[in-house]
């Protein structure tokens, strides 16, 4: 019997196949086939900042505009007294999740500014929550806006919801920091028990028709695995934080390379939207069939075999493998 | 027991009282008593429960007389019912009331007084209604208070219980059910001790039951009928008696005190005053002040009109009474009196003459107050020292000048009598500036949180867009019971920098008053900018000045345009009516009451607004000399004809007050085309055309909602005139090439609700941002355009006949008939009325019904529906709600009959007038513009030849050769009355042959009285009455129409495909029958930035949520299938469209689960429906 448990964020798990967070996790009966075909946890739909303040705003909005103006007309919605807010129905169905499934559940909050909207970090963890994965993106578009001043903004956010909450942390992180590790160590000293690589970002497109830009997501493909497997690989036993790869999961083998190069966790949304969930199964068979037929009792034993402080030849990792890469590129 | 006082309105006072001792609720929405069937709504989805302990069923009917039938049936079957209504509703229960009363059931009906439509419309209040419901056998309680608005439907219920008389609770409509004044509320426990179950008991025991059956509603023959209709006489001979009894009981419970007819004044009075409703506040304040004076003067105020106890009337007249003034809110045309003066004059003679009272009493009456107009101490004042002349006019008017039959008296308009203590603060404000918002949260501050005394009433503009109001506050340690507006004011605050210019704000300051001025010029230039007028008045007046750049605040704390919070915490620091820190405290807890259900994030910006506006006010010190550059404008441009300079203008700059009876004409009527001149200046942006980009396509033209945007083709000559501004571009259009092509928009009339801008096609090569027309602030080219639109003016149009009218680019080119109506900025409706006054502007006859159209159509001071170059143009008319079909069926009619009337003399006459232009006038094809200007020729040519003939036949086609140009009859109306209260009708008429146009504005709510359901409102939106959702889908209309088969029907979405609209709006008028267009309406009761209104018109239909479709009859003849869908299958989901708008995602924030459900059927009823569409548009249906 191989053993595929793991750990991640001081959570036990039956495997290291865990749902990203997607709009797929909206649907209680989709976490509930996810769990029946074998994730082991699952991260929930994020909770978006935006959408905390402009529920709020909009609403408002239809409650007053061209109110008071016209006798007859001095309002045109009645004044329910008791509204509930993206938040309030994102906590209710954490507890519904928690009590429609055993694996573990990890809340999402997905923001950036280190304003009001975090207390909802604190009600995640009151519903119930495993932990808390924040998923944190800003677009640094400013002229005036440095490195330093960036980074502290994530730290400060961090720190703040560090504080708030005693279940585990995990941040989400884009890949474009300046001294990427170094910056990571600074988001564990600021209290992240776990670092998850990489968001994918919605990116924009133009519409020639329309002579706009346009935003655009793709799924993600096994392609975009490498930049993750690169930094988990030098973030392996530099970093005292579990490691989870996202992005580009499609694969029994694209687990098993996650977990070579040291992560603790792999986690997926577009190969369960491409295959159906029940796919789950097939990762995990797969996964137990090589490390069956590779001489291996435990994903454990797997972990970091090819990190770079295990590789000899560290040049895989870093720059120097650049030119071979691009020598071994011809034109066919 | 010591009661909560609240700071309620009438409404919401009545609705409470009701609400709680009720156990079904019909209503249907009129103002101004919508507030009160929309709270009993709300409150049964919150669960609020009655005294006994259940939730009342709440349900919206089809129309008033919907409602009274409904409540009717609930009486027979023995449940505590109630409704509410005013004016025309009222007038719709009538035939139920005489039944309910007939039949003895105990009910209240509350109703918000309002002016019965009669030359004119108006939704403001007086007791024409209630006095026309005097002879259906309802007692007649009048409320004269907020208060007794609480006390009264509780007293009349259990009146009504004893007595088994129904009851008529009325009270002032606006002047006590919209204003605003802190009361004691009425405990539960109170009421229950007030109701006696026993007798909900015994009322149920009458009920029908198939356990204990029997028969009620017989027909009755002459032999039974009288005496069986006496048998009800035992009942209201001791009604009034079980009334006063039953006020007393009141007291014992409450502590306070009402009578029949409640006698205030002197012991000794001499002049007696008699009124009813609001007025008795008015008189009994002035009274009191009269008597202080030394006056021998009392008042009687009159509760109880029916069943009218002279018994109980007389025993309250002072023995000292010589002269009674009777004063009635109502006209009775033609009677001997007003209805209280008659009742009085005759029930007192009757009660001295029976028991033998000799007893010289003398009875004037008249009338004050019609449709809300002001009733002050001073009007009281001059029918005081009128009745005190040796011969006093009798059946007078007070309040207006009758310049005409001298019935007015005169009053001295600079009597006051306001106790000099109380804060009288007057607010101007724009509509949507939080202004209103702002005032009615400081009454229930210092209403509801300290111990002072608040007061507040609020006047509103007769436009939907950039319209004005001004509010009216009293404060006091005393209570407040001043009914009428602040006449003398000690605080102003002006909000909007702009009306310094257009109003006289200062009208109302009293010396040394504070004048709060929202300003975006800084302290050290604000002076300069203020209009020397103003100055002047700020310097005689010795005003104290304060400014403060509210926008400017609201826009940091990302609150917009609102501006309440900031200028309501300026006014609370200026106005010293708390101590500084208690009033901040104050505002704050009651931003968190108000706005916390809305979020934390809209709490923390109106409180960051507190806080910066605390920092932000500046006294301006005021120079000794008023010597500003700035001077005010004139109201209407010297241009404007005779009757707009000197009744429009002055309705405009509010002294409408002041206008006599001579300036109206006496039926109605007034003249096409008035908003031109009144250049309301609204917008804050407007757009700015970009003739390199422009590719003249029209589409701006086409969807501008407020006809602003306008197009020429000319010759590149008359450029030489135009001033260097002007912006021209070589037409791109192929039949007119060679010439000079301008867009020019009408600056100081557009809205800047940025549709033009949206629809726009063409995006500017070097920066895609931007498209052929952009929105700019409108201080950048206001000027300049100005000029421009002048000369645009000056340029002729081109010939109607050389133009494609079924293409968007040609029509641009064509006079819209329809021009800066005073409807909502953005408003879905309009473009289809300018659409068809474009189309058929000259032969358009337009039934109206009562609605949003029938407010920004014909609300004063002034109307859009204009006239072309040639002096033609839409004929207009408004009668009901009800009847609009048949209103606009009617005029067919008549105009068939006369052209019919007008042929057969044409025949007689052949030989005098000539047989060619005789049968040409007869067989004339008129199908368009070029062979309706060649009838329009004809006629005009037998009108003259005419002249020579004789014969009294020439005469009377003289009269009717007008019939002989065709017509286009429109009827047009919302959804509320198409689909709901006038669907009777509307269904009559298309099951007709007439050609007759039916329009229907389709908003899916009754827009204009605040967005109540109707039929057309669809499944899972929430709309007032429909506060948990709207359970049940749509109305298919159109289909209904269709299953007629002889009915040209069509739905279009004008924003979604404006070729189509064009084509079916063409094809149904040429339809020689009945013809039925329903017309998707975005509209701000959906809850969005209409800008977006293009996108969600499309997103409608791309979802299928509103297929596009036309049945043509005429199609048949051809063997073609009438059934066409205009638009493609189903492309997006249904919540890509619903969940733009908040009127469905309310749903998803108060009621999830709900939500949810009703999602999934509103899906599945899309889908299902565009199957059954397809289905008729591949079936042959060419035979049905």
């Amino acid at each position: 019997m191989i053993d595929l448990s793991t750990e991640y964020l001081g959570i036990k798990l039956k495997n290291p196949l865990v749902a990203s967070s997607s709009p797929l996790c909206e649907d209680i009966e989709n976490i509930r086939l996810m769990e029946k075909s074998g994730i082991s946890a699952v991260v929930l739909h994020s909770l978006f900042e935006e959408q905390v303040i402009l529920q709020e705003k909009e609403l408002n909005y239809a409650l007053t505009e061209n109110t008071e103006r016209y006798a007859e007309s001095l309002s045109y919605f009645p004044e329910v007294d008791d509204y509930h807010f993206a938040p309030e129905e994102y906590i209710k169905y954490i507890d519904k999740v928690k009590k429609a499934v055993q694996i573990p559940v990890i809340g999402s909050l997905n923001g950036v500014s280190n304003t009001g909207w975090i207390r909802y970090s604190k009600k995640i963890e009151e519903a119930g929550a495993d932990g808390l994965e924040l998923n944190i993106y800003y677009l640094p578009t400013r002229v005036d806006l440095t490195c330093q001043e960036l980074e502290k903004m994530y730290l400060d956010l961090v720190q703040e919801v560090r504080q708030t909450i005693k279940i585990p942390l995990a941040v989400k992180l884009g890949p474009y920091f300046n001294s990427f590790v170094h910056f990571c160590d600074k988001l564990v000293g600021a209290g992240v028990d776990g670092l998850i690589l990489f968001n994918r970002f919605y990116q924009p497109d133009v519409d020639l028709l329309e002579m706009s830009v346009s935003p655009n997501l793709e799924l993600s493909s096994s392609s975009e695995l490498r930049l993750r497997l690169r930094w988990i690989g030098i973030l392996y036993n530099k970093i005292k934080a579990d490691l989870a790869v996202t992005g580009g999961i499609h694969t029994a083998k694209d687990i098993l390379k996650s977990i070579m190069v040291g992560a603790k966790v792999a986690m997926m949304t577009s190969a369960l939207l491409e295959q159906g969930i029940p796919y789950v199964e097939t990762l995990v068979k797969g996964t137990e069939e090589w490390l069956r037929r590779h001489n291996y009792q435990s994903i454990d034993e797997l972990r970091g075999v090819l990190t770079e402080c295990n590789v000899k030849e560290t040049d895989a990792f870093e720059r120097a493998n650049y030119m071979k890469v691009l020598q071994s590129y011809h034109y066919e | 027991m010591k009661h909560k006082l609240v700071a309620f309105d009438g409404n919401t006072a009545a609705a409470y009282t009701a609400y709680h001792i009720s156990e079904n609720v019909t209503i249907y929405p009129i103002t101004p008593s919508s507030v009160m069937g929309e709270l009993a709504d709300l409150w049964a989805f919150q669960g609020k429960k009655n005294i006994w302990g259940a939730v009342p069923a709440v349900a919206e009917m089809q129309s008033e007389a919907g409602a009274a039938g409904a409540v009717h049936g609930s009486l027979q079957r023995g449940a505590l019912t109630t409704t509410f209504t005013a004016s025309q509703g009222l007038l719709l229960m009538l035939p139920n009331m005489f039944k309910i009363s007939g039949e003895l059931s105990p009910v209240v009906f509350n109703v918000s007084a309002r002016t019965v439509a009669t030359h004119a419309l108006s939704i403001f209040g007086d007791h024409s209604d209630v006095m026309a419901a005097r002879t259906t056998g309802f007692a007649l309680l009048a409320a004269a208070s907020v208060q007794e608005a609480m006390d009264f439907p509780l007293i009349a219920q259990a009146a009504s219980l004893k007595s088994r008389i129904p009851f008529l609770h009325f009270f002032d409509g606006f002047r006590t059910s919209h204003e605003i004044s802190k009361v004691e509320l009425l405990e539960v426990e109170e009421m229950k001790r007030m109701i006696d179950d026993k007798l909900v008991y015994e009322h149920r025991a009458r009920a029908l039951s198939p356990e204990r059956p029997f028969i009620r509603g017989t027909a009755q023959n002459p032999d039974v009928f009288f005496q069986a209709r006496e048998g009800c006489n035992p009942f209201y001979d001791i009604c009034a008696d079980i009334t006063e009894e039953t006020m007393k009981e009141f007291k014992e419970i409450t502590g306070r005190e009402y009578h029949l007819f409640q006698y205030e004044g002197a012991t000794d009075a001499e002049y007696v005053f008699l009124i009813m409703a609001s007025g008795c506040e008015t008189v009994q304040e002035t009274v009191e002040h009269l008597i202080g004076k030394g006056e021998k003067v009392g008042m009687i105020k009159v509760r109880l009109f029916r069943p009218f106890s002279v018994r109980h009337l007389y025993q309250a007249i002072p023995e000292t009474a010589k002269i009674l003034c009777v004063l009635d809110r109502t006209k009775e045309p033609g009677s001997a009196g007003e209805p209280l003066y008659t009742e009085v004059l005759s029930g007192i003679n009757e009660y001295m003459s029976e028991n033998n009272i000799d007893r010289k009493i003398r009875v004037f009456g008249g009338r004050y107050g019609l449709s809300s107009k002001e009733f002050t101490p001073a009007m009281v004042m001059g029918v005081y020292e009128e009745i005190k002349k040796e011969n006093p006019l009798n059946h007078f008017t007070v309040g207006i000048n009758d310049d005409v039959t001298h019935r007015s008296v005169s009053y001295p308009e600079h009597f006051h009598i306001e106790p000099v203590d109380r804060v009288r603060a007057v607010f101007y404000g724009l509509g949507s500036d939080g202004t209103v918002s702002a005032n009615k949260s400081s009454i229930k501050i210092i209403g509801e949180e300290t111990d002072n005394f608040a007061q507040g009433y609020f006047v509103y503009d007769s436009r939907k867009a950039g319209s004005l109001t001004i509010s009216h506050l009293r404060f006091g340690k005393d209570p407040i019971h001043s009914p009428y507006l602040i006449q003398r004011a000690n605080f102003v605050g002006c909000h909007q920098f702009s009306f310094l210019d257009k109003y006289d704000v200062l009208k109302y300051a009293e010396d040394n008053a504070v004048l709060l001025l929202n300003s975006p010029y800084p302290a050290e230039e604000v002076w300069d900018k203020i209009p020397r007028e103003v100055q002047q008045k700020i310097i005689d007046k010795k005003i104290k000045l304060f400014i403060i750049n509210a926008y400017q605040i609201a826009r940091e704390t990302g609150l917009g345009v609102r501006i309440n919070t900031v200028m309501q915490t300026a006014f609370f620091l200026l106005s010293k009516v708390l101590p500084e820190d208690v009033a901040i405290e104050k505002i704050k807890q009651f931003i968190e009451k108000s706005y916390g259900s809305r979020g934390e994030e809209i709490l923390r910006r109106n409180n960051e607004a507190v806080d910066l506006a605390m920092k932000s006010i500046k006294e301006i010190k005021v120079p000794a000399r008023a010597e500003g550059t700035i001077r005010k404008k004139d109201t209407v441009s010297e241009k404007a004809p005779q009757f707009v300079r000197e009744v429009t203008a002055r309705m405009i700059a509010q002294e409408g007050d002041d206008i006599p009876v001579s300036a109206f004409q006496p039926d109605g009527t007034f003249p096409s085309g008035t908003t031109k001149w009144e250049k309301r200046n609204i917008a804050q942006e407007i757009p700015e055309w970009d003739p390199d980009t422009c590719i003249q396509c029209g589409n701006c033209a086409f969807i501008c909602p407020h006809a602003v945007i306008r197009s020429k083709i000319y010759s590149p000559e008359l450029l030489k005139d135009a001033p260097a501004g002007f912006k021209s571009a070589d037409s791109k259009i192929k039949t007119f090439q060679g010439q000079k092509y301008t867009q020019q928009i009408s600056p100081e009339d557009c809205t800047g609700c940025g549709l033009c801008v949206e629809i726009c096609p063409a995006k500017n090569k070097k920066d895609p941002g931007k498209k052929a027309i952009n929105l700019v602030p409108v201080e950048q080219i206001q000027e300049e355009e100005k000029a421009n639109w002048e000369f645009f003016e000056s340029i002729p149009l081109l010939d109607r006949t050389d133009l494609q009218l079924n293409k968007i680019r040609d029509l641009q080119f064509t006079e819209p008939l329809f021009e800066f109506s005073g409807a909502c900025a953005g408003c879905g409706e309009t473009p289809y009325l300018k659409l068809i006054s474009q189309l058929f502007g000259d032969r358009l006859i337009i039934a109206n019904a009562t609605g949003c159209s029938s407010i920004y159509g014909g609300n004063l001071p002034a109307t859009p529906w204009t006239i072309n170059q040639d002096g033609q143009g839409p004929a207009w008319s408004n009668s009901l709600f009800e009847d609009n079909a048949e209103f606009g069926y009617g005029m067919r009619l008549a105009l068939d009959q006369q052209k019919k009337m007008a042929v057969n003399l044409l025949e007689e006459l052949k030989g005098e007038i000539g047989q060619e232009l005789a049968e040409e006038l007869i067989n004339a094809k008129q199908t368009n513009d070029e062979e309706i200007q060649k009838q329009r020729k004809r006629v005009a040519q037998l009108l003259a030849r005419l002249k020579d003939i004789s014969k009294v036949e020439a005469r009377q086609l003289e009269s009717l050769a007008e019939s002989l140009i065709e017509k286009s009859v429109w009827i047009i109306g919302g959804d509320g009355w198409a689909y709901d209260i006038g669907y009777g009708g509307l269904d009559h008429v298309i099951a007709q042959k007439q050609n007759v146009n039916i329009l229907v504005l389709d908003t899916e709510v009754y827009s204009n009285t605040g967005g109540q359901m109707s039929k057309a409102t669809p499944l899972g939106a929430v709309a007032k009455f429909a506060a948990g959702g709207k359970e049940m889908a749509k109305k298919d209309l159109a289909m209904m129409a269709v299953n007629y088969g002889n009915a040209y029907v069509a739905r279009v979405a004008l924003a979604a495909d404006m070729n189509q609209a064009i084509r079916v709006f063409r094809e149904a008028e040429a339809y020689n029958g009945p013809s039925l267009i329903v017309a998707y309406s975005h509209c701000v009761a959906h809850g969005y930035d209409l800008r977006n209104g293009i996108k969600q018109q499309k997103a409608a239909v791309a979802s299928g949520y509103w297929p596009l479709m036309h049945y043509n009859p005429g199609l048949r003849k051809e063997g073609q299938n009438p059934f066409v869908l205009d638009s493609k299958a189903p492309s997006i989901p249904l919540e890509e469209y619903i969940y733009a708008e908040n009127r469905y995602r309310m749903l998803t924030y108060s009621a999830p689960e709900i939500a949810k459900e009703y999602y999934k059927k509103a899906q599945q009823e899309v889908t299902n429906r565009w199957k059954i569409y397809e289905k008729w548009a591949k079936d042959d249906n060419s035979q049905k």
